[in-house]
């Protein structure tokens, strides 16, 4: 053997000892099937899009595009049928905004209070109920404001003239149902924010509030209004509630004292009711259920943009 | 080094001592007559009840440079945070004994730490902008304790007092997370300085910068000298010989129960600490033969 092979031999089966053992077949396998499973959601998406779609523009050949924006008469299904979709805009902006004015400073406040001020005994007390609010089902949400908070609270206890059915005990009630994401979203926001800032404040001189408002809270703006945004869209997208404390009347007024109905509401109970698959009142279910996810979609296109341009990065 | 290396005790005696003797001219021996800032009596830290640090009693004198030295987990940091009730953050922390700032007992039921903390500023180990603009980061401290005055030139003073003005004075409104690692400190120590402080305690105030860096900030600390007194936590020996007026060593004694407290082996003027320290034990961590 001559030297020059000899040393070749010595280094194949130098890089012999880092060579695999033997071929892993197995770990291409599962790469597949995880890609097969993160093209699931993909795939769903693509699917609702399509269906929503088909339908939405067969009714965009019946009603015109101005005529639904612009009509501000909702009555889909009379024998003089218009198709304004404002009443139903206006229902779900409503019952939005009670609820976020309720939810808002709610869901802040207890994240504030449990991220800053709460010692881990009284964090570990709450958050079990906070979690337990956010598991209770719409549905029951729904009647306890038909049932209870309307007739007990609202009227009897507070004494406002309310109808049975109204946007405000609806509002209220969302508010409660989207307070526990408001305030866990935005609590790991601020349990986020590092304690070097917190310690550089304090070491001059702070007040836990100051600490709290000028440097926790800015610093966990993006967490925050991720929350928000997430409180939001649940409560676009809620419908039990409504569908049962709202009264499902169209409304183009302002006043939360007054029955309504939302986009929700209105896809849930004509979807139930008796319109025949194909006809110009089964499109509309598509149509309001496009225009919902357009609203949703713009609101997160806007947040995003929110959260870029305030966001404060720490390292 | 590693555990393969041979221990080698030479070089860093030699190379700290002369740079002691050169750097700090050496304090007044006369300790009675010189104005006490702090006095720790007998002080105790725990956490969750194990003591961190033990029995320290020793003064702190206004308008010197006070070092404290030893090995990782002595409870160097500890105490420096309980001088300005830093460790109240810490809801397990215990303090035991007596610390005067002045002739006031910080840990009276009447002392609010929130105004200790005015007088008694502190800059951390790690650099830690607020993440707002540099003008932002020093206003903070003015704002929230509601000082007087225009604004704009207590940003300037202090930022002069920080050595930074000139860095940063065109680009006062840009994000602070911006600046270098020694910058970031800088703008730390000037935003410490803001709120007119007594006492500035620094937490190893360079571990995380450049040697040029450090030196600046060294620089820093020699004028600030004139109207503050610091004390310093400082894991670089050759640092404490530079700046400092006085040094404690600690040292950690491990407990039955493989508890470690801290100790102080011996406080005195730098210069004797570095050249002739009384303890062995202080001798061998100084010229690193141990730590």
């Amino acid at each position: 053997m001559d030297p020059t092979q000899a040393s070749s031999q010595q280094a194949a089966s130098r890089t012999a000892i880092l060579g695999a053992a033997r071929p892993r077949y197995g770990e291409k396998l599962i790469r597949v099937i995880l890609f097969a499973f993160a093209l699931v959601s993909v795939l769903t998406t693509t699917g609702i899009i399509v269906s929503l779609l088909g339908n939405t523009i067969d009714f965009f050949d019946v009603v015109s595009i101005w005529d639904y924006i612009t009509g501000g008469e909702w009555s889909p299904l009379f024998s003089d049928p218009k198709f304004g979709v404002w009443p139903l805009v206006n229902g779900t902006l409503l019952v939005t905004a009670v609820a976020l004015v309720v939810a808002i400073p709610l869901g802040l406040g207890t994240a504030i209070y449990l991220s800053e001020y709460a010692s881990r005994r009284v964090r570990k007390a709450i958050k079990p109920f906070l979690e337990l609010l956010a598991g209770i089902p719409t549905i029951v949400f729904g009647y306890f404001a038909l049932t209870y908070f309307t007739p007990v609270v609202l009227k009897q206890f507070l004494g406002i003239e309310v109808g049975s059915f109204n946007a405000l005990s609806a509002g209220i009630i969302m508010g409660f149902m989207v307070l526990p994401t408001i305030a866990s979203v935005s609590e790991d926001g601020m349990s986020a924010v590092p304690a070097s800032l917190r310690e550089g404040a304090y070491g001059l001189g702070a007040s836990k509030l100051q600490v709290s408002l000028r440097i926790v809270f800015p610093a966990a703006l993006s967490g925050i209004v991720a929350a928000i945004v997430l409180g939001v869209s649940r409560a676009i997208g809620e419908t039990m509630i409504v569908l049962i404390a709202g009264g499902q009347i169209p409304n183009t007024g302002i006043d939360p004292r007054e029955a309504f109905e939302t986009m929700t509401a209105f896809i849930a109970a004509t979807g139930k009711g008796d319109v025949p698959t194909g006809s110009i009142g089964y499109q509309t279910i598509f149509a309001v259920g496009f225009t919902l996810f357009v609203i949703t979609l713009l609101l997160n296109a806007v947040s995003i943009r929110f959260v870029r341009k305030y966001r404060q990065v720490y390292e | 080094m590693t555990d393969l290396d041979p221990p080698d005790t030479s070089t860093g005696h030699a190379a700290i001592t002369p740079r002691a003797l050169q750097v700090r001219e050496p304090a007044p021996t006369d300790l009675a007559s010189r104005e006490r800032i702090f006095s720790i009596e007998d002080v105790t830290i725990s956490y969750s009840g194990k003591a961190a640090v033990r029995d320290i009693a020793f003064p702190i004198y206004k308008n010197e440079i006070t070092a404290l030295i030893g090995p990782s987990g002595c409870g160097k940091t500890t105490l420096l945070r309980a001088l300005n009730r830093m460790n109240d953050l810490i809801p397990t922390a215990k303090v035991e004994g007596k610390v005067f700032y002045h002739d006031i007992d910080l840990y009276d039921s009447a002392v609010d730490p929130v105004q200790v903390r005015k007088r008694i500023g502190m800059v951390f180990q790690k650099p830690n902008p607020f993440p707002k603009s540099i003008y932002d980061n020093i206003a903070f401290g003015p704002r929230v304790l509601g000082m007087k005055g225009d604004m704009d030139s207590i940003v300037e003073s202090a930022l002069r007092k920080g050595a930074l003005w000139d860095e940063v004075k065109d680009r006062l409104k840009t994000n602070a997370f911006g600046m270098s690692g020694g910058q970031q400190q800088r703008l730390c120590i000037a935003r410490a300085l803001a709120i007119e402080p007594d006492v500035i305690l620094m937490d190893e105030p360079c571990s995380a910068l450049d040697p040029i860096s450090t030196g600046r900030i060294e620089d820093l600390m020699d004028e600030l000298r004139a109207d503050y007194s610091i004390v310093i936590v400082t894991h670089n020996m050759q640092q404490a010989a530079r700046v400092s007026d006085m040094t404690a060593f600690f040292t950690v004694e491990l407990g039955q129960d493989d508890s470690r407290t801290g100790r102080v082996v011996e406080y005195d003027a730098t210069e004797k600490i570095f050249t002739s320290p009384s303890d062995p034990r202080t001798e061998a961590y100084v010229t690193g033969k141990v730590g």
